[in-house]
């Protein structure tokens, strides 16, 4: 039984070690998702947290000034000032309309400081082949089990 | 032809759905014949899927617009290697992918064994045509890769029609090792289903003695090498074509595959104590049930789309799915191992804390943890979702807190653990056999901190790194001494000798080697470097050693993509040392574009630069060096622990040996000439792990 119990107190010596480190890692990195109605609910402490936000790119927004990028995010109505001041070139994919995740935090002239800008094409990868614009018309695509026996 | 893949997938699924019928008939009924039929019932569905996945790339090779799968993710003017992998770029390819493998292996798995086991087979069998069922499921009624482009005519009546030309293969799906990443980390995800049924089978049928164990392991095994496989050619894929200069970000996507191989690699060291001193069964059983599920559970991650991913391949609700599955599949579990728990009674107890068995144990309390922080932070968001309301997501820094520390102790363990002997080790044996790799691990140690080494996990990490490389090392060396002097060979070839003899030990020290190179190849992360600047023709950029010159930008184009290049010219010291020309590729049909990163890999560094795109002020081009050192270590590491595992998977020489009986007289003649038969009798007396 001696065994046993050293055993047992190696493990719980291990474990709690971990679950500090998982906790401190925790609080470091976690980020609060937000979509931008919800932003002006927002007060106190929880407006100034590291947070992403999502949102469609607002036509003609996208403006260059020096050290940073801004945009405006714009979801059911409602519209987000955004200053990306990150280091990268902004993805390709990020364009007029095309939906973006924003992370970084709040300023308190209300603009949004994202650190990163993720973009994606709103035309890209599992869209079905109706719906990009660029191509012919192929009219509806059926996709299931039933409809295959049609085409034999 | 049009309808030949979608008639043999639905055929495929009646004889999965048939194979587990007649199989619990046959068990229940004890007829041999239900038996046997529920067998090539089994074996049939791997014939039939195989069909499917042949008409599925005729329609890719014939460029068949009409099929709505095809259409969407390829073009005629695609290379044809990529018109064979793009039968994996999408939700319903994937799926079709990973039922066709599973069916091979469930073919495999009852082929080779179809004149052995008969109590456990039949049950074995009844598993893989279960899980296969619900892939074929999913297959056939939910997500199928044979759906037809179609629409309504003037006169209302739906016609089959045709684009002129697909819509092409998502870009960054085209490099080459897509064509090959998918499939081996599929073989993983589906491999550890063989073992899955030969458990549940065993647990389920209650099949005497240990050989079931044996099975699993080796089959194991090859899902564990297949899984590995995948996760580094993933993380190669993330590293050459994502152009942000590393090869792992804590993805969803990522942290899934990485899931099912971390329990894989408790289950393979635990294993050892079910066989050698009948431990741990329940634990073991559990392990391999849990492996299974997660790699269903990571199936779900990478084809629903429920935690967004930057690899965001799919958004479905497919996921619905999967937990339907996974619960069914957790219920099963309980239910078998209650009914049958007293099957697994444990036969020893831990003797002492100084003993293989517990550095085991240690091993495996590491290994889980590792495994329940990253499905912790994998599954938070969702999680956080349903408890609070609030979708919250951990970064990088919450996994790397918990897993440096735990990888670090893995590696001392992996040092230490081989080393000590079963039940107990006296002090001295302790000192006999890590006095001098310690001693060799800190000295490494005090001469990199000499020469300005400072971050610690780094510096923990090679001291711990020549430790372990060190007992493997002396391990081998111990070993071959004995036989070279018994054998009067020279020591080369009786590490050879000592290898064949005893593969999966020192198979696993090569697998234990390869597992110290990534290590140390991980180990050079805090020491990346990287720079960004604006450069016109005739300027340098400078990162550590290397200043680079832009020489020229023109652009290529063919029928697949225009590419803008930069050609630049590497100096070193003054002397010129090579040409890089980073890419970015604007790929025609799909309207995306992508860079196409230049690596000079050096086992030291990689020279990796990126063409970041044309500055939004003046237009000018930027480029984003970083030097990544040690990244090499990393893919070479890989491919050890391959060579490892395929050691540890050949048959004993020894045991060829031992059947040739020993009057024979022919026998001394025919031997290699530097074994003697005293040497090789002599031999036999050897102990093995």
């Amino acid at each position: 039984m001696k065994v046993r119990s050293k055993f047992m107190v190696g493990s719980a010596i291990i474990v709690l070690t971990l679950i500090s480190l998982a906790y401190v890692g925790f609080t470091q990195s976690k980020t609060y998702y937000h979509t931008i109605s919800e932003l002006s609910a927002l007060h106190g402490t929880s407006l100034h947290q590291r947070m992403r936000v999502s949102g469609n790119v607002r036509s003609g927004t996208i403006s260059h000034v020096p050290g940073a990028v801004e945009f405006v995010l714009t979801e059911q109505g409602k519209d987000l000032n955004v200053s990306y001041v990150g280091r990268d070139p902004l993805p390709d994919t990020f364009k007029d309309g095309a939906q973006a995740l924003v992370e970084g935090k709040m300023r308190s002239d209300n603009r949004f400081e994202a650190q990163q800008v993720q973009a994606k094409c709103a035309s890209k990868y599992e869209a079905a082949p109706g719906q990009t614009p660029e191509s012919p018309q192929p009219g509806q695509t059926s996709n299931g089990a039933g409809a295959q026996s049609a085409g034999s | 032809m049009d309808i030949l893949g979608s008639f043999s997938l639905l055929l495929a699924f009646l004889a999965a759905v048939y194979a587990i019928g007649a199989g619990i008939a046959g068990i229940v009924a004890r007829k041999t014949l239900l038996t046997k039929s529920a067998r090539n019932a089994g074996m049939a569905v791997f014939v039939l899927v195989t069909l499917a996945v042949a008409c599925l790339e005729y329609y890719f090779f014939t460029d068949n617009f009409s099929m709505a799968y095809v259409a969407a993710h390829s073009n005629r003017s695609l290379p044809f290697y990529y018109k064979f992998a793009a039968l994996w770029a999408g939700q319903e390819g994937s799926l079709l992918l990973w039922t066709w493998l599973l069916s091979t292996y469930a073919f495999f798995a009852i082929f080779i064994n179809r004149n052995k086991h008969p109590e456990l087979m039949p049950y074995v069998g009844v598993v893989l045509a279960s899980v296969q069922t619900f892939f074929l499921t999913l297959n056939n009624f939910v997500a199928s890769p044979f759906g037809l482009l179609a629409g309504a005519d003037s006169a209302g009546v739906m016609r089959v029609s045709a684009l002129a030309d697909g819509h092409g293969l998502n870009p960054l799906l085209q490099y080459p090792e897509m064509v090959i990443h998918p499939p081996m980390l599929y073989l993983g995800y589906t491999g550890f289903t063989v073992p899955f049924a030969f458990a549940l089978g065993a647990l389920l049928g209650r099949y005497p003695g240990e050989k079931w164990i044996h099975i699993t392991r080796r089959w194991t095994m090859i899902a564990w090498c297949f899984q590995s496989v995948g996760i580094l050619l993933g993380a190669h894929w993330a590293y050459a074509v994502l152009g942000w200069g590393g090869y792992w970000a804590w993805d969803p996507v990522e942290n899934a595959s990485l899931l099912p191989w971390i329990t894989g690699t408790a289950f393979l060291h635990s294993v050892m104590m079910q066989e050698k001193r009948g431990m741990m069964k329940v634990w073991n059983i559990w392990l391999v049930f849990t492996t299974f599920m997660l790699c269903i559970l990571g199936t779900m991650l990478t084809r629903s789309g429920i935690v967004s991913s930057v690899h965001a391949f799919a958004q479905s609700s497919i996921g619905n799915w999967f937990v339907g599955f996974l619960a069914l599949v957790f219920i099963v579990c309980c239910a078998s191992y209650w009914k049958n728990r007293d099957y697994l009674r444990s036969d020893n107890q831990l003797d002492s804390l100084a003993s293989r068995e517990s550095s085991f144990l240690f091993n495996n309390l590491i290994l889980l943890a590792a495994c329940f922080a990253v499905l912790w932070g994998t599954l938070f968001p969702v999680l956080s979702e349903w408890v609070v309301g609030n979708k919250i997501s951990v970064g990088p820094p919450f996994f790397n807190k918990v897993n440096i520390p735990i990888a670090l102790f893995l590696l001392l363990l992996t040092g230490v653990g081989p080393l000590l002997a079963w039940r107990k080790t006296s002090f001295d044996a302790l000192k006999r056999n890590f006095a001098w790799p310690l001693g060799g691990g800190v000295a490494a140690g005090i001469v990199a901190l000499v020469f300005g080494f400072r971050d610690i996990y780094s510096l923990i990490c090679l001291i711990l790194g020549v430790f372990v490389t060190l007992t493997i090392f002396s391990e081998f060396f111990r070993g071959a001494r004995v036989i070279a002097a018994r054998d009067g060979s020279n020591l080369v070839s009786a590490v050879g000798e000592l290898t064949m003899r005893n593969t999966r030990r020192y198979g696993g020290y090569v697998v234990h080697f390869g597992m110290v190179l990534i290590f140390i190849g991980i180990a050079g992360v805090p020491f990346n470097k990287d720079i960004q600047k604006e450069m016109a023709i005739g300027q340098t950029l400078t990162i550590g050693p290397y200043s680079i010159l832009c020489q020229n930008f023109d652009r290529v184009t063919n029928g697949n993509y225009d590419s803008e290049r930069a050609t630049l010219e590497v100096f070193r010291n003054g002397k010129s040392e090579m040409m890089l020309y980073p890419e970015r590729r604007f790929f025609l049909a799909s309207q995306v574009t992508e860079t196409m990163v230049a690596v000079q890999s050096s086992p030291l560094r990689d020279l990796y630069i990126v063409y970041a795109g044309r500055s939004p002020e003046n237009g000018q081009p930027v480029i984003h060096a970083y030097l990544n050192p040690l990244v090499k270590w990393i893919w070479f590491g890989g491919i050890v622990v391959v060579l490892g595992t395929g050691l540890a998977l050949l048959p004993n020489r020894r045991a060829a040996l031992l059947l040739r009986p020993v009057s024979e007289p022919s026998w001394g003649d025919r031997l290699p000439a530097r074994v003697s038969p005293a040497g090789a009798i002599a031999r036999r007396g050897e102990g093995n792990d």
